[in-house]
């Protein structure tokens, strides 16, 4: 059998040296007023991607550098192949299309303003059509696993996603670590309770107390002063309460399984920041609503996705392919078209924690080839742009 | 030993989580400590669905509970070797 090291997927290696697992031609609104038209482009011409979202109108200073960090980033994400941004004037829609750029990838920017939606709409057609056709002849190659970057977040956890989902991911991660892969976990909120345990699990005490400071940070600003109670049903929520997870401190020891049992994280990542320190894995600042942290974490650069769930939350990226595995029993029968690996077998006794880790490696490597995941089949593409503030 | 019907994280935890799909009240449950493979036997007092808590020993209210050994909230409600442990008698320390 190939030695892990070894093994090589196909992939689409782009122009800047990253690699890609899917060949999207993405139509990005700049702003909420852009989602009609991006829409219309991608109902235009097939193997289009419309991403709609919420915001991009009158938000300021570091929400909106944000903004432009999520757009940005998914843009240059390597499962992108080509990218046509849409605003409703040409100044930031510009901006998007200059950081995309740097990429190399083809990238295009169309403003309604002064054009009106319907020639907007036609103008983007034709240059979608072209990017559609050129990406349409790229080819897979071969790929090492130190070419993937991999991102994890679990959700609707119940106490089985402690037992054994989570540390499927987390064996996971700890074979893929000693080969150079890039690695990402984040929920910044659902680690409290594990917080000094996970700052153990720095790289040094500097990054530990860099990730304690984005902690209390996240206390001091979002929980603190918003909280009307002890965040019953919200954290955990009553899908986790359902699920036998009494209390956050609870819930976190669990999430905390996903990083293994010995890799350590090298650096602390600002949402949608991309990783600069080289291989390893990194802890990023999140929300733990699995939408706003996917998103997050495809914004940064993430080409794949491992997410533990327990009572069977449905979430799918449009870029990131999302691969669900779960060891709640019930969930895997009740649920089963949405779940890509069944793991429970572990708390059966039928499966050690080491087959399991290794049948999430071969699902992993089989979507990296094609494979589509339960989520992309369901057409799950929730894309969801975390807003730190009112806009003015 | 057959599929275990609760399994313990570690070694001095005060809780174990039930891991087949029904447990009625009085049913003899057999458990398995994953950190040593030993077993342990309990009696369920309570009706406890797959994934729900029950209590390894009398927990008294104030008294702090352990899994994954490591402090995961406070007893709120007096409870006895074998009861369901969840919000009824139980919270977290935190916010």
């Amino acid at each position: 059998m190939t030695a892990l090291a070894d093994r090589e997927f196909f992939g689409y290696r782009r122009a800047n040296g990253r690699v890609g697992i899917r060949n999207h031609v993405a139509i990005l609104p700049l702003d909420d007023l852009s989602n009609a038209a991006s829409e219309k482009v991608a109902n235009n011409i097939d193997g289009c991607l419309a991403l709609p979202h919420h915001y991009g109108r009158l938000q300021f200073g570091e929400d909106l550098e944000l903004h432009f960090r999520t757009l940005i980033g998914t843009g240059k994400n390597p499962n992108v192949a080509a990218c046509i941004v849409i605003g409703i004037e040409p100044g930031w829609t510009q901006r998007v299309v200059e950081g995309i750029a740097a990429t190399g990838k083809p990238v295009a920017g169309f403003a309604i303003e002064g054009n009106g939606e319907i020639k907007t709409v036609a103008d983007a057609s034709r240059r979608a059509q072209a990017f559609v056709q050129e990406a349409s002849e790229q080819q897979r190659v071969p790929c090492k696993l130190s070419d993937l970057w991999v991102s994890t977040k679990c959700g609707e956890s119940d106490t089985t996603s402690g037992l054994a989902s989570c540390p499927t991911v987390g064996n996971l991660i700890d074979k893929l670590d000693p080969l150079g892969a890039t690695s990402c976990f984040g929920e910044t909120s659902e680690l409290t309770g594990a917080e000094r345990v996970c700052a153990e699990r720095a790289v040094s005490p500097e990054i530990g107390r860099k990730f304690l400071d984005t902690w209390q940070a996240y206390m001091d600003e979002v929980i603190e002063p918003n909280k009307t109670s002890d965040l019953s049903e919200s954290q955990p929520t009553k899908g986790n309460i359902a699920g036998g997870l009494t209390t956050i401190e609870e819930k976190a020891f669990g999430n905390l399984q996903k990083i293994g049992k010995s890799t350590r994280f090298i650096d602390v990542l600002g949402p949608a920041e991309a990783p600069a320190q080289g291989a390893g894995l990194y802890f990023m600042d999140t929300s733990s609503a699995a939408a706003e942290c996917v998103t997050l974490q495809a914004a940064a650069g993430f080409v794949v996705h491992l997410f533990p769930t327990g009572q069977g939350n449905v979430i799918g990226n449009p870029i990131e392919p999302v691969i669900k595995l779960t060891a709640n029993p019930r969930t895997a029968r009740e649920m089963p078209e949405h779940i890509d690996l069944d793991c429970s077998g572990i708390l059966r006794g039928e499966m050690t924690l080491d087959e399991a880790g290794d049948a999430l490696i071969e699902v992993m490597i089989r979507t990296c080839n094609g494979r589509l995941t339960a989520a992309e089949t369901l057409k799950h593409r929730e894309f969801v742009m975390t807003k730190l503030y009112r806009s003015a | 030993m057959s599929a275990p019907d609760f399994l313990v994280h570690d070694e001095g935890d005060t809780v174990g989580v039930v891991v087949v799909e029904t447990v009625a009240s009085g049913a003899a449950l057999q458990g398995l400590s994953m950190e040593t493979g030993q077993s342990v036997t309990m009696t369920a007092l309570a009706d406890i669905p797959l994934g729900h808590k029950i209590a390894l020993k009398d927990l008294a209210e104030g008294e702090t509970v352990l899994k994954y050994g490591h402090d995961i909230g406070r007893i709120v409600a007096a409870v006895k070797a074998g009861d369901h442990v969840h919000v009824h008698n139980m919270k977290t320390k935190r916010w």
